[in-house]
């Protein structure tokens, strides 16, 4: 048995292909401007590298932003119920997964069977999502990887009182002009974010264990900042963070199969 | 009597000279990163116009969000009383004042002699104030003063859906890369602030007359959108809206020396 997941972002586009019980492979792109020619991209690279063609998956299903536009896809769920999924299959005793994607957080609470209990987003405002990190490295002129290794060298962080991407940009810029360290600006941006993503986990509430998924799981400065104020210790997947929604999507298209 | 008003804004930074409860001249400049120079070329520039040296000027107030620390001020006062006073002073039948800056926007319900009696304040989000005006009009590479006259030539404004601002510039790109109409995409930026305005307005009660005032005034898109949500006619002063502020403060100024 052969199956696929593809979950197809606002700024990136994930695939993942999984045999019986293991991943055979998955692949990362940055998305084109239409979701189809994204998912086509991204499965084709993910084919590629298992040495399958699309023949040979037996069942497909999508997700993200683009999910209903996916020629491929025998079916669409939505990322909430594919990242609670994916994050359980991968460490079973999570309960809460922190998805900061690209242009939304979200905040998902499973039970013990990986099975979705409650979840709060956030998709109306930029700051504490991808783009707000996107916002910044442009004002400090870094690459957007780079904003979470340059603030693990910050000796004071600048702190950053706008919630607001458009005014906490003008504040940085100040701050720039006023002569502050880049490595300082760096730690303040990732603190502003961690703290707009802290106050959706509250919301929601947490208990343990805890992971985070998507692009932002990899910014070391936001994932610190975020642990800091939660006062716990996340934990780590041994895959990439953002395939963790196309996985959730083949392990549906692998339930889907069974259940036939 | 000489007497003068300095309103340091988050955008600009206005000067108003008055002799004898007339106004003689006013100067408008950027407010940039320093609040203190902003003020004093504002004020210099507004004393040129007006043939007056520094020493003949009796009493300076200042306000404005950069206001605090302007060296030749004898008093800060917040903006709230300042466009109270400053609308009062043009339009004596004034009841409620909606002022739209450039970080902040505000709706005052004012009562005898242009005292204030309520007010509602949005400056957490850029969605709402001029900056919202000035990210969308680059995005769509528009001048800001033409927002408004475009907008007027647009038979079916397009709705934009996203709030807020970072989120939006994506939103009026992708509506441009899709072949729509400049002019129906400007007049949807305007209706979509015009809707937040509004709802701040409705916020603190709206009673007529209804002045607007703000760099935003100058928006005839704005302007009528918003008498459409209110259902009111909306009064502009007979000056830029935009040195309100100031006008209001250099009245206050002839008070101080008066009673002093």
């Amino acid at each position: 048995m052969i199956v696929a997941g593809c979950d197809v972002g606002s700024l990136t586009a994930e695939a993942v292909i999984m045999g019986d019980e293991e991943i055979l492979s998955s692949e990362i792109i940055g998305v084109r401007p239409k979701p189809e020619q994204s998912a086509q991209d991204v499965m084709d690279k993910a084919l590629e590298k298992a040495h399958l063609a699309l023949e040979n998956i037996d069942y497909c299903i999508s997700t993200g932003y683009g999910r209903e536009r996916i020629p491929f896809a025998r079916d669409n769920i939505s990322e909430i119920s594919c990242h609670g999924k994916g994050a359980h299959w991968l460490i079973p005793s999570v309960k809460t997964v922190i998805d900061v994607g690209g242009q939304d957080c979200k905040v998902i609470r499973v039970d013990a069977a990986g099975k979705l209990q409650n979840f709060i987003m956030n998709d109306k405002c930029a700051a504490g999502t991808g783009r707000f990190l996107e916002v910044m490295a442009k004002t400090l002129e870094v690459r957007l990887d780079e904003i979470g290794p340059l603030s693990l060298l910050a000796r004071n962080p600048v702190v950053i009182t706008s919630v607001c991407s458009i005014y906490a940009q003008t504040e940085v810029a100040a701050s720039i002009a006023q002569g502050a360290d880049q490595h300082d600006l760096a730690a303040g941006i990732t603190r502003a974010m961690a703290e707009r993503v802290k106050s959706l986990v509250t919301r929601v509430g947490m208990e343990e264990d805890v992971v985070i998924t998507g692009g932002v799981a990899k910014n070391t400065g936001v994932v610190k900042s975020l642990e800091g104020m939660l006062r716990v210790s996340t934990k780590r997947f041994t895959v990439d963070p953002q395939i963790v929604g196309a996985l959730g999507a083949a392990l549906f298209s692998k339930e889907k199969l069974l259940q036939k | 009597m000489i007497v003068a008003g300095c309103d340091v804004g988050s955008l600009s930074t206005k000067v108003v000279i008055m002799k004898d409860g007339e106004i003689i001249s006013h100067h408008i400049v950027e407010t940039g990163f320093k609040p203190d120079l902003a003020a004093k070329n504002a004020m210099d520039g507004a004393l040129s116009k007006a043939n007056l040296s520094i020493d003949e000027v009796g009493y300076c107030v200042s306000t404005g969000d950069g206001g605090k620390n302007v060296s030749f001020a004898g008093k800060y006062v917040s903006q709230l009383p300042c466009l109270s006073k400053g609308s009062y002073f043009f339009v004596p039948s004034v009841r409620t004042v909606v002022d739209v800056g450039g970080n902040a926007s505000r709706a005052i319900s004012v009562g005898k002699e242009g005292r204030v009696l309520g007010y509602r304040l949005n400056d957490k989000c850029a969605a709402g104030g001029g900056r919202f005006f000035d990210t969308l009009a680059e995005a769509l590479e528009v001048k800001l003063d033409d927002l408004g006259p475009l907008s007027q030539q647009s038979k079916s404004p397009l709705e934009i859906a996203s709030q807020c601002t970072v989120f939006a510039e994506s939103e009026v790109i992708s509506l441009l890369n899709d072949g729509k109409d400049i002019v129906d995409i400007i007049a949807g930026v305007n209706q979509s602030i015009a809707s937040r305005i509004a709802s701040l307005a409705m916020n603190v009660g709206v009673k007529e007359d209804v002045v607007m005032t703000g760099g935003v005034a100058k928006n005839i898109g704005v302007v009528k959108s918003l008498e459409g949500w209110l259902r009111v006619g909306i009064k502009t002063v007979p000056a830029d809206p935009q040195i309100v502020g100031a006008v209001g403060a250099s009245l206050l100024a002839r008070k101080e020396l008066q009673e002093s």
